[in-house]
């Protein structure tokens, strides 16, 4: 009889708990529009930082991230696809299957930080790349390589496998099959589960701390081996590196809103492309 | 017929040669770790990191006492999962066993809007909004404190721990559940006594890969955690973590120097610590899911 009374006042407590998750989110969302709303003009999306980035705009850390983005796909789009077909269509059961997945695993668990040291080590000094957009692209490419297998894979194991079977049947041959009946379908989930993979690689710092970001440069760059700014970096270094960090507030909330509007807008987009195509693709 | 059997072992090739770069980069990080951290072992000698001082840059002499960071990593650690591991099931549960589907629908989005906010973004909001705000409660001469940090590093946990949480408590058969409730139990009691512990591999699963996020965070705690290299277990004080010394270091200091050798040092260990926790919590999940 006394749990009657105890279990509802239990369950509105877990209720409230539950909430308060939503709430603080909610609530760091909205400051962060709030207060980086009024310093979003023309001139601070496409302006040039001035005074160590404490006036003017943020236009070199812009391009810097989407340059970033956009080789980072580059690389780890077509390696991480091409693993999960493997995975998914080649491999059987054993011990070289059981290393890759292992190494994936591991991949995934890797501290960001240690892929900048990696990076610097082997890119940035052993390749001799220098601080640099390639250096910084593959040491990104590398840590979200996961990201794009996990994701990918699900794609495929999606597709039912009578469309495999029925293809089979009729005599085409294993690739003919993956490249006609398996691939056409399973692309736009393959790339949408990846787009979880560029918001990550545009919102990490500390890779990119290590092998290509740079302090205060305001120009854009020309080729793979110039430094870039990058948002991530540009806002730690306004929110902490600079004499008077409450003079520039303003600036960092700009920042900090371009950021997020990126990274949160690029998985927004991914989510709802995600639903449509399960909508789509009824097996 | 023979030329396509040859086309198609050439495409199969091609796939296993690719699906292998997953292993290449572990071994190459292993490798490349362990090359930058090797000069350290001959001069000035590997016991130079067991000490408890860490002043890597003086006039007088430099020391490499891993111990801070050791402690601070520790304590960041072990406030954050404190905090993040109540609230964190609490939510898993009761998204996964108490909320309606429309409500669950409600929650999706902003777990995974919280899972999405870069580190750097929650280390700015920490230093303007939470430190004052720490300052303020616990009346402290500053609110960079590894309680700050704690808090922000359970925030960047908590998605973990209630997605991978929600899936072990949805993966419990019904008839478990079934069973309990016509035994007479109530709903309180199934929740509790039948549905949590059939799913707690998965649960300390979840908990374990939430530490091992917590442990290689970097921005946020370098940006509020105040960065003093003290031993202490008070979480009112300022402590410097693992990663926040090779973020903050490795900046200014010469490449190959001793200095340089004990960042990636302490790299190694992060990497150790985290492929530690992880493996283990991939063979906890691995089990309650074949059972």
């Amino acid at each position: 009889m006394r749990s009657r009374k105890i279990e509802p006042a239990i369950h509105w407590g877990m209720r409230l708990v539950t909430y308060s998750i939503v709430i603080v989110i909610a609530f760091i969302i909205i400051d962060i529009v709030w207060k980086g709303l009024p310093v979003i003009s023309w001139k601070f999306l496409s302006g040039f930082p001035k005074k160590s980035g404490a006036e003017g705009g943020i236009l070199p850390a812009i391009v810097g991230t989407l340059v970033l983005v956009l080789g980072t796909i580059a690389v780890a789009l077509p390696l991480g696809m091409a693993s999960a077909v493997y995975l998914s269509e080649y491999a059987k059961q054993g011990k070289f299957t059981n290393t890759i997945r292992l190494a994936i695993i591991t991949l995934a668990g890797v501290p960001s930080i240690v892929f900048g040291l990696f990076g610097l080590g082997l890119f940035v000094l052993f390749f001799g790349f220098g601080a640099s957009i390639l250096a910084g692209c593959l040491t990104l490419a590398c840590m979200i390589l996961p990201i794009i297998i996990v994701s990918s894979e699900e794609a495929l194991k999606a597709i039912p496998q009578s469309l495999r079977e029925g293809s089979l049947a009729l005599g085409a041959t294993k690739w003919e099959t993956i490249r006609r009946n398996v691939l056409p379908y399973s692309m736009s989930g393959m790339l949408t589960g990846s787009i979880l993979g560029i918001g990550r690689a545009a919102g990490e710092t500390a890779p990119i701390l290590l092998t290509v970001a740079a302090f205060y440069l305001p120009k854009l760059p020309n080729s793979i081996f110039d430094q870039v700014m990058a948002l991530p970096y540009h806002l730690y270094i306004l929110a902490t590196q600079l004499p008077d960090a409450d003079a520039v507030r303003p600036m960092q909330y700009g920042t900090a809103l371009v950021l997020i509007a990126l990274v949160l807008g690029v998985n927004m987009f991914a989510i709802i492309f995600r639903n449509r195509v399960r909508k789509k693709y009824r097996w | 017929m023979r030329i396509s059997g040859l086309k198609e072992n050439v495409v199969r090739l091609a796939f296993l040669g690719t699906a292998s770069i997953s292993i290449i980069i572990v071994m190459l990080i292993f490798v490349f770790l362990g090359k930058e951290a090797f000069p350290f072992m001959k001069n000035p000698g590997l016991s130079q990191l067991l000490g408890s001082r860490w002043a890597p840059v003086s006039f007088i002499k430099e020391v490499y006492g891993i111990y801070p960071l050791l402690t601070g990593s520790l304590l960041i650690t072990i406030l954050a999962t404190l905090i993040s591991v109540p609230i964190g099931v609490c939510g898993a549960v009761y998204i996964s066993e108490i909320a309606g589907n429309a409500e669950r629908e409600f929650f999706k989005p902003f777990i995974e809007i919280l899972a999405g906010i870069p580190s750097v973004v929650l280390g700015f909001f920490g230093l303007v909004t939470v430190a004052p705000l720490v300052k303020r409660i616990f009346n402290l001469p500053s609110g960079l404190t590894a309680l700050t940090g704690a808090l922000l590093l359970a925030l960047m946990a908590i998605p973990t721990i209630i997605t991978i949480s929600e899936d072990a408590i949805r993966s419990v058969p019904r008839s478990f559940k079934e069973a309990s409730l016509a035994l007479g139990a109530s709903r309180l009691q199934t929740t509790w006594r039948v549905t949590v512990p059939a799913a707690l591999s998965g649960i300390i699963a979840a908990i374990m890969l939430g530490m091992g996020r917590v442990i290689g965070e970097t921005m946020a705690v370098l940006m509020v955690t105040g960065n003093a290299a003290v031993i202490t277990m008070s979480p009112f004080e300022s402590v410097r973590t693992m990663t926040a010394t090779i973020a903050a270091e490795m900046g200014e200091v010469p490449f190959g120097s001793a200095h340089y050798s004990a960042l990636f040092w302490i790299g190694i260990i992060l990497l150790v610590v985290t492929f530690a926790l992880n493996m283990v919590a991939m063979r906890v999940l691995k089990r309650y899911r074949m059972s």
